[in-house]
């Protein structure tokens, strides 16, 4: 007897999920049902593949309609809770980002700097329902006479709050060693002298774009997990490159693919939107974001099959070599080596440090899979794809 | 490895001896001095990451008293806030003594109190400030 070759549309799959009869599983998982029953069998499966990731993501950021005052205003300055809001926007919109620091932060002058706050608390706070402070000025104009007004809001009383990153979802990301012999304060984390450890920041096999690495179905549209809600992928993001070096897999060996994504921030929460401290290097926020990946056909379920063994990255020195735009490779490593605890660059065995969380990654690949098995979750079907 | 944050109190009449130098040479034990106010004839103290094997530890802590040092633990102590900690692991990257550590395959961060030196490190590194002092006497956060 002969199979017809498997293929699943997107309208068949929700179908299947509005009657809660989807078999839904996460990225990791999936690893162990492909190594037991083969790809055939487990496509014939499995409807979709959950992912998650949750790191600091510096290119995020929301924007906010903080409502009229009487007289009517035009802010070109706003500040929310002494942080900048960009305000070349009109009338009272601004876009606050992620790695504005507080106005009066000393920042870098006594180094390392401690950047206690800044905009990604700003909306850690507005999501866990804190009143902020909101001052904004501007130069009156004869239909926006004000100059100045000042009020105390939650996120309930701004008209509009929409979480709009331009940069997230890194398809792979450097691990960072440091060769000077001097600590180095970086976005990556402290890198202590003389490759004391090695940083990284990747979910590795929950990571979604490492689970669909052509996008062959993420696009305009697609339907994601954002801060906890629902949002969805918008674009691609800022820097994202598709012409890399791939494993015979498909996978980027070094970072390739990003996703710019969008969502109510007003329904997010605060456990998957958290302000960061980063010593030394400032102010970001660690987003929570996962993608469901559809299993239209056995080809995207060996996609999802990756496992960290398969995935790798490259060693980047951040003491010399990348504050000079240099981004010569000391070694290629593999996730499961990274995850083990320690990896091997040039002869000498560093431990090493992930800044991503796998257990807010798992967690966010569970939600995913619980919402979508209860029906309270439809796959979005993309309007464009970014992919020929 | 063990390794303890210890407070010495010197009298006016031990602080121009040799003392804590012996505590390498004679029992093989590691120190950090991470303060100090020492001068002659006058009393001192000095705050130090004493590390080795616990009974190394134990015999180096008995010499400082038989030499008249006064020996005592800080109050503070650090704590994780385990609502605040997101297992981003970016602290075990600083703790010198692995206080701070991944269970794995799990990856979640770990604090072992009994490791802690409480050098404070972990404190400004935690993107999340989910690492605090605190203070047994009051048991509040400082």
């Amino acid at each position: 007897m002969t199979q017809s070759r498997l293929e699943r549309t997107y309208e068949e799959i929700n179908q299947k999920i509005k009657q809660g009869k989807a078999v839904v599983v996460t990225a990791e998982e999936i690893v162990g049902i492909v190594r037991e029953e083969g790809v055939k069998k487990a496509a014939r499966k499995v409807d979709v593949v959950t992912t998650g990731t949750f790191a600091p993501m510096c290119s995020s950021g929301a924007f906010l309609n903080i409502g009229q005052s009487k007289p009517l205003v035009r802010t070109t300055k706003t500040l929310i809770n002494n942080v900048l809001a960009y305000s070349g926007v009109a009338a009272v919109d601004c876009y606050i980002g992620a790695t504005q620091t507080c106005e009066d932060d000393p920042l870098n002058k006594r180094h390392p700097g401690d950047f206690n706050y800044g905009g990604g608390h700003v909306i850690e706070d507005l999501v866990a329902g804190k009143t902020v402070d909101v001052e904004a000025t501007s130069y009156g104009t004869d239909c926006y006479p004000n100059r100045s007004i000042h009020k105390r809001m939650t996120l309930s009383d701004f008209n509009n709050a929409i979480l709009c990153n331009p940069r997230n979802a890194y398809q792979n990301y450097n691990c960072a060693i440091n060769r000077s012999d001097k600590i180095k304060y970086t976005y990556m984390g402290t890198l202590k002298p003389n490759m004391g450890n090695a940083n990284y920041s990747t979910s590795g096999e929950l990571s979604p774009l490492f689970n669909d690495p052509y996008l062959k179905t993420i696009g305009v549209g697609t339907r994601i997990f954002l801060g906890g809600a629902q949002g969805y992928v918008t674009w691609t993001g800022t820097q994202h490159k598709s012409e890399v070096e791939r494993t015979p897999g498909g996978t980027p060996l070094t970072p390739a693919g990003t996703l710019a994504v969008t969502g109510d921030l007003k329904e997010m929460s605060a456990e998957w939107l958290i302000g960061q401290s980063i010593r030394g290097y400032g102010v970001s926020l660690s987003v929570g974001l996962g993608i469901p990946i559809p299993i239209l056909n056995e080809e995207m379920l060996t996609y999802t099959a990756v496992s960290d063994e398969d995935l790798f990255t490259q060693v980047i020195d951040y003491g010399f070599d990348y504050p000079e735009g240099n981004s010569k490779s000391f070694g290629q490593v593999s996730y499961a080596e990274l995850k083990s605890g320690t990896i091997m660059i040039k002869g000498k065995k560093i431990p090493t440090v992930p800044l991503s969380s796998m257990v807010k990654a798992r967690k966010i690949a569970d939600l995913l899979k619980k919402s979508i098995q209860k029906g309270k979750f439809l796959l979005g079907q993309p309007q464009h794809l970014f992919t020929e | 490895m063990y390794s303890k944050l210890i407070i010495l109190n010197f009298p006016p009449e031990v602080a121009q001896k040799a003392i804590v130098c012996q505590l390498t040479k004679k029992y093989d034990l590691l120190f950090n001095i991470l303060s100090a106010k020492i001068s002659n004839q006058k009393e001192g103290y000095m705050v130090l990451e004493l590390s080795g094997t616990k009974s190394d530890y134990n015999r180096g802590v008995r010499y400082l008293k038989n030499q008249g040092v006064t020996v005592s633990t800080p109050e503070q102590q650090i704590f994780k806030d385990v609502e605040k900690c997101t297992h981003c692991g970016a602290c075990t990257a600083v703790c010198p003594t692995e206080a701070l550590y991944i269970k794995r395959p799990e990856m979640e961060v770990i604090f072992d109190k009994e490791k802690c030196s409480i050098c404070e490190l972990c404190i400004l590194t935690c993107p999340s400030r989910a690492m605090g002092l605190f203070s047994e006497h009051t048991e509040t956060a400082l």
